[in-house]
């Protein structure tokens, strides 16, 4: 007897067929008639026309029979729900049935069918089948209250079923406390509120950890996921947890395995490092982890993405695993790629040789993004693992040797980042690469190219004819090489100036006139200038030092890995993105963080999402802010002379020499910025924008970004720039709590920026917000959400943006208030720098509400008395002396909260170079 | 959790299709359909995302089976529980094929409704789904008799049901290890381990408690002279000093065993299951005696011309015979003939799997022979280097490479008189090869 048949009929006038079969005398008949239906069903034909002929089988002993019946109904209920409440009685019914499957099989199936009517009638049998003698029947009901709270969170609520889902964490059935923590799992994080509608607590954690023993595998994972949102009140209980949940690390199931590996990376946290504890579960977690790797290769898979955050977190653990991770011929191509990821993450001295033998093994196999990766690895591990540099690019050289294309390119992109690493020690290579020149056709692998002939002009006699020759089709190359063309030339004619003028006067003409690409345009002007106005200036923008290159490439920013921690084994952890990132609504859940360590973690914790750029960023590296799209160009006007006259007086009387110059490759956005702060004048100062988040930090997304006082109103001005490929939308903004109480008013005014284009956005702020105190005092935390991602980062509030209007004290209450002061409360600090009159300084300072209250001449010097205001009503007393002619002033500082000092004396700074 | 579960064949049309949430849409078997097994390029994944759906799917013998879930599940559970599937469909119906589904289909959609509740995986032992879910349809059972399905469905003790009883109480040990090796051309071990597990066949009456012993180096060492053994030990060995153990790197047991009791004590007691299970999983990569070594030496004469010679030693007692040796050496895609010369078994080119094939029936241990062969290459214009995969082989022989030896088995049945001593039991002990490569 084969089933396979119901599959076939596709004659006509079958539903018709089945109407007469479904309401035929005969038990068997009517059975095959419905098993027809429900293979109709599978394929994807509508047989809702069937429901009452369907749903008048129900009522009947044969079991297969009702199964099948209810499966048609939890498919068509919601279509026809009126006639779902022809089921109602029957179900009701069952639910008293003395066949304890029976009970289970009717409340299972009602919890499923998403009518109303239904729903109502449910409650009654629920609240039984949650108290049944037979246990079956209770572990059903437990997961139906989960449903039930999908359908209505109200009616569970106010039914008291939570309590009672709650009472059967204690049930002396291991397997119903274990779907019991199911449904309150999925009830607690899809919560309204986004809080947990039933907390755990100690003596709950302590049944959970006893039942975990004996339940099935299933239930075990549901209990360690539940424990893994728990965190103990201390470090002893955190330890007592440990203890009982390493055996699980033994489990034949990877799922058990790693739901237990999630609940001890995270206790972890919470004991100190140093304690055996510690070293002890890292020596026990290894062995599980690789023996994840003998499962199937999806197993395996998942495995490895998680294996993946764990090295990063805790790279001890796996350190001398690195074997296990070499990939074998019939590894799917899945596997091999994660662990080629961790094989790079693992590299180190001790094992550098064996693991480039491998790589060097890889990249000879068919695959071709697998081949990339290994030469790109190889890169990787001359980067990071310094004494084994030489083995790396001799191995990179044999490679390139091979003439297999892709090889070459990847090598040539790879060689690129070693020379910018260990400059002036591996540039004897220059001449093979040279030779592989025609064969490169990737944009990526032509910059390279041409960035090295450029970087490295003065070695490579002819470079002037390679360039040449790059020149001829520059309009069918790609942006990111004509870039890089136009700086090739200028770098070679700055060291070779005597024979290259004609080229390089070839490339401007190119770049400035024949293109339509702003960047481009903006570039070749700037370099124009640069080079007519001042060579030698020119060559030291041009030929500037690099900063060094990090050793590590894509790690996860500190606060994600730490969120996807706490999700190890999820699918967010196989994504290695937040779950808001792919689930909708409600289901995301709260954001989850790993528990701190008392002080030592916090303070940890709260320089983790900081990317403040330092100078070094800011300057940036030349390369890869060529590579980038191109950022935003408000109206570029393209009259030459125009824009080139607004370049002049930028270059020439620009306000701020050293800061302009270092902006020059950044491309336009930065330098527009500060013609607009200039041209805005009379107007409290604006900083020039620095860059917040870099584009590789923010998944392509760059922020510019400053503060200014407008109208009596703190903003943030912010310029995104969109360098990924593929449209951002959705952005919002968060700010964390701060010294100042600054939060924004309004949301962000960003709509979609699509790939390569930029947008600004000028968001007001208030300061009555709640507030916490930071370190240093004026740091901002900024949150910026879009459809990509959530990144984070950190910025400094220039303090003079929060001085009131109304800063102004009188004369007398001046003195007595100065008076009052204790000296103890008084600070100094040296202005270095100062220019101007001591009226020209005043009215400078005004403008940014330090108001001056009186002036004195004593003995040559000039003495200052200004009062200012905070905007949380600290008032701050201040008292500068200036000496004409020296540009060195000294300011004294007085206010009952002292603390501010640093960022006024800041804010003095940059006000009165301004 | 898991929103829905689908079963497709090879060309994408749907066999199976059960919806758990109601976040999944019939559109969902669409977009898995068109997205991937319609996809024009290799799978890069086993888990999809669609849309903000995801997609876990596995692929066993052209059928697809793909779960589909909107929410943060649990990865490793949800490929656990397909694998699980498998399990459970193969031992009810043999192989997955389209046809063996489509005839199940009613037994399928049963089984799915049973250990998947709204997404949420409940017990899945095959043993005990089978006392209630059978293709005859539930029995008429009595008021007792359902009370015991319950209490077995949910119960401490799962796997297996009361009052099993054998007039002859048998056990079988089988101790299994796959060899797995990735060695260079110069001979030089680069990975090494032995996967290994103990799969035990048990007849026994009652509920037996069962205490299992091995020569592990912690138990060993913590026990200084264990005594005990096992009848039908075959594999004594004098050669080594004193008595040898294995360092187990980690290792993994069925559900029955009592994991806080290893944890502490260092010892492996369970209750079984009826019938055959896996009791055991280890890994080891200590000591591992390797029973073969491949030795290659290709050398490229020209361009359309190349000599192979590969030596096999085998590396283990002479009193012992290695089985089913099987050296596959592959060659160029442009082959076009193959001389080969072999002193000891069969070989042969094989054009489909552009490879030699050398097969040897039997091998005693300490023994060494060679396989000499010329390839003719056509002359052919393409750039690409020929990549030499592995010299791959397999084999099987009578002792555990990792060292692993059962020490005792006891056997405790309280309530019945039977006692250890009466219960027959056999051990046997098999290495055969997993992914056994030799680079050239």
């Amino acid at each position: 007897m084969t089933d396979s048949k119901y599959f076939t009929t596709t004659k006509k006038g079958e539903i018709f067929e089945l109407k007469s079969e479904l309401n035929s005398d005969k038990k068997e008949k009517k059975k095959e008639a419905v098993k027809k239906v429900i293979a109709s069903m599978t394929v994807g034909k509508d047989v809702s026309a069937l429901f009452p002929d369907v749903v008048n089988c129900m009522q009947t002993d044969n079991l297969e029979l009702k199964k099948l019946v209810y499966l048609y109904l939890m498919n068509y209920a919601k279509s026809q729900p009126d006639m779902a409440i022809m089921a109602v009685n029957t179900f009701v019914k069952d639910c008293e049935d003395s066949n304890p499957l029976i009970r289970a099989l009717a409340v299972r199936t009602m919890g499923c069918i998403r009518v109303d009517k239904i729903t109502e009638y449910l409650c009654e049998p629920l609240r039984k089948c949650l108290k049944d003698e037979d246990p079956y029947v209770r572990k059903t009901a437990a997961v139906c209250v989960a449903k039930l709270y999908d359908i209505s969170s109200s009616m569970v609520e106010d039914q008291g079923f939570l309590d009672q889902l709650k009472d059967l964490l204690s049930d002396s059935n291991p397997m119903v406390v274990a779907n019991a923590v199911a449904a309150l799992s999925e009830i607690n994080e899809a919560s309204v509120s986004g809080r947990p509608l039933v907390e755990m607590n100690a003596p709950t954690i302590n049944k959970l950890l006893t039942a975990l023993n004996e339940c099935t595998e299933w239930g075990q994972v549901f209990i360690l996921d539940a424990l893994s949102n728990y965190s103990p009140r201390d470090a002893r209980e955190a330890h007592s947890i440990c203890e009982r949940i390493t055996p699980r690390l033994a489990h034949a199931n990877a799922a058990v395995v790693l739901s237990a590996v999630k609940v001890l990376m995270k206790l972890m946290e919470m004991v100190s490092a140093d304690t055996e504890l510690v070293s002890t579960l890292s020596r026990k977690l290894a062995p599980p982890l690789v023996t994840l790797l003998s499962a199937e290769p999806e197993v395996q898979y998942v495995a490895l993405r998680n294996i993946n955050l764990v090295v990063q977190k805790r790279p001890d653990i796996l350190k001398h695993e690195m074997k296990v991770f070499f990939v074998k011929y019939n590894d799917p191509i899945y596997v091999k790629l994660e662990k080629l990821d961790i094989m790079i993450r693992l590299a180190s001295q001790a094992n550098i040789a064996q693991v480039l033998g491998e790589l060097k093994e890889y990249a000879t196999e068919v695959d071709v993004d697998f081949v990339r990766k290994a030469v790109r690895a190889i890169g990787r591990c001359a980067i990071k693992v310094e004494p084994s540099a030489e083995r790396c690019v001799s191995t990179l050289l044999e490679l390139i040797q091979t003439k297999v294309n892709y090889v070459v390119q990847e090598a040539i992109v790879v060689i690129k980042d070693i020379f910018r690493k260990y400059p002036n020690k591996y540039e004897s290579i220059i001449s093979t690469l040279c030779e592989n020149l025609d064969t490169l056709d990737e944009p990526e692998a032509r910059a390279s190219m041409v960035w090295i002939v450029g970087e490295y002009a003065e070695r490579i006699d002819n470079a002037d004819e390679l360039l040449d020759s790059f020149l001829e089709g520059f309009h069918d190359e790609n942006a990111q090489v004509q870039l890089q063309l136009l700086t090739a030339v200028v770098k070679l004619f700055l060291k070779r100036p005597a024979d290259t003028q004609e080229l390089v006067q070839h490339v401007l003409s190119l770049a400035t006139q024949d293109s339509d690409n702003p960047d481009l345009r903006d570039r070749g002007f700037i370099y124009w200038r640069l080079l007519s106005t001042d060579p030698a200036a020119a060559k030291e923008v041009v030929l500037a030092d690099k900063p060094l290159i990090s050793e590590e490439t894509d790690l996860l920013e500190p606060t994600l890995l730490d969120e996807l921690i706490c999700h190890i084994s999820s699918l967010a952890s196989v994504y290695h993105k937040p779950p808001t990132a792919f689930v909708e609504g409600r289901g995301a859940g709260v954001r989850k963080s790993l528990p701190s360590r008392g002080v030592v973690a916090e303070e940890t914790s709260t320089q983790q999402p900081t990317v403040i750029p330092n100078q070094e960023s800011l300057i940036g590296d030349l390369l890869s802010m060529d590579i980038g799209g191109p950022p935003p160009a408000p109206a570029p006007s393209s009259n030459v002379d125009l824009l080139a006259g607004g370049l002049d007086v930028l270059l020439g009387g620009g306000p701020e020499p050293g800061a302009s110059a270092a902006a020059v490759p950044g491309g336009a956005s930065g330098l527009l910025g500060d013609i607009f702060a200039v041209s805005a004048a009379p107007a409290s100062y604006v900083p020039p924008k620095q860059c917040w988040l870099p584009a590789d930090k923010g998944k392509g997304l760059e922020i510019w970004g400053t503060f200014s006082r407008q109208n009596g109103q703190p903003r943030m001005e912010m310029t995104f720039t969109n360098k990924a490929m593929q449209p951002m939308t959705g952005f919002a903004i968060q700010l964390n709590k701060n010294s100042f109480g600054v939060y924004p008013v309004g949301g962000l005014a960003v709509g979609a920026v699509g790939a390569g284009a930029g947008a600004e956005a000028a968001l007001p702020l208030a300061t009555h917000g709640p507030v916490q105190r930071m370190d240093p005092l004026n740091n901002l935390q900024v949150a910026i959400k879009n459809n990509i991602d959530v990144f984070y980062f950190a910025c400094l509030i220039p303090a003079h943006i929060l001085f009131t209007e109304d800063g102004q004290l009188d004369k007398r209450v001046f003195l007595t208030t100065w008076k009052e002061i204790p000296a103890a409360n008084e600070v100094q600090h040296t202005l270095s720098n100062v220019v101007g009159t001591a009226d020209s300084i005043a009215q400078k300072m005004t403008l940014n509400n330090i108001f001056t209250i009186a002036k004195r001449n004593v003995e040559g010097q000039d003495m200052l008395y200004q009062s200012l205001k905070l905007t949380n009503n600290i008032w701050v007393l201040l008292e500068l002396k200036l000496q004409p002619g020296n540009p060195e002033a000294t300011l004294s500082l007085k206010s009952r909260t002292v603390e501010v000092a640093t960022c006024i004396f800041q804010a003095y700074e940059a006000i009165i170079k301004s | 959790m898991i929103g829905g579960l689908f079963v497709y064949n090879h060309k994408g049309e749907v066999l199976i299709s059960r919806v758990y949430r109601d976040d999944i849409g019939r559109n969902a078997v669409d977009a898995f359909r068109v997205n991937v097994i319609h996809a024009r390029q290799q799978v890069r994944s086993p888990v999809t995302n669609i849309a903000r759906t995801s997609f876990f799917h596995i692929k066993r013998a052209n059928i697809w089976l793909a779960a589909v879930t909107k929410q943060n599940v649990n990865a490793a559970m949800v490929f656990e529980f397909l694998l699980k599937i498998i399990d459970v469909m193969q031992s009810y119906f043999g192989k997955i094929s389209e046809e063996n589904i489509k005839n199940n289909f009613v037994l399928i959609y049963e089984l799915l409704d049973e250990i998947l509740d709204f997404g949420y995986p409940q017990n899945s032992d095959t043993g005990v789904l089978k006392t209630f879910i059978t293709q005859q349809g539930i029995k008429s059972a009595s008021k007792e008799e359902q009370a015991q399905i319950t209490s077995q469905v949910t119960g401490q003790i799962g796997w297996r049901r009361e009052g099993i009883k054998y007039r002859r109480n048998e056990l079988f040990l089988d101790v299994l290890e796959y060899v797995n090796l990735l060695m260079s051309p110069q001979g030089q071990v680069l990975s090494a381990h032995v996967a290994g597990k103990v799969v035990m066949k048990s007849y026994l009456s009652g509920m037996p408690e069962c205490k299992f012993g091995i020569n592990d180096k912690i138990v060993m060492e913590a026990k200084g002279k264990g005594n005990g053994g096992i009848s039908g030990n075959t594999d004594s060995d004098p050669a080594r000093s004193g008595k040898p153990v294995v360092v187990i790197d980690d290792c993994q047991f069925h559900q029955c065993v009592k994991l806080s009791k290893f944890e502490t004590e260092h010892s492996i007691s369970f209750i079984p299951p009826d019938g055959e299970f896996e009791l055991m999983r280890y890994r080891t990569t200590k000591d591992i005696s390797l029973p073969f070594r491949v030795i290659p030496l290709v050398r490229e004469v020209g361009r359309t011309k190349m000599e192979v010679k590969v030596v096999l030693k085998s590396n283990f007692k002479p009193s012992l015979l290695g089985q089913k040796i099987e050296v596959k050496i592959p060659t160029p895609l442009n082959t076009s003939g193959v001389q080969l010369i072999c002193l000891k078994g069969k070989a042969k080119y094989k054009a489909s799997e552009n490879a030699i094939v050398w097969k040897i029936k039997r091998m005693a241990g300490m023994k060494e022979t060679q396989l000499s062969a010329e390839i003719e290459l056509l002359e052919t214009d393409t750039k690409k280097k020929w990549t030499r995969p592995p010299i791959s082989m397999g084999f099987e022989v009578p002792f555990a490479p990792s060292g692993f030896k059962v020490r005792y088995l006891k056997v405790f049945e309280p309530k019945l008189n039977y006692s250890d001593h009466d219960v027959i039991k056999w051990v046997r002990y098999i290495g055969r090869s997993g992914l056994y490569e030799t680079r050239c």
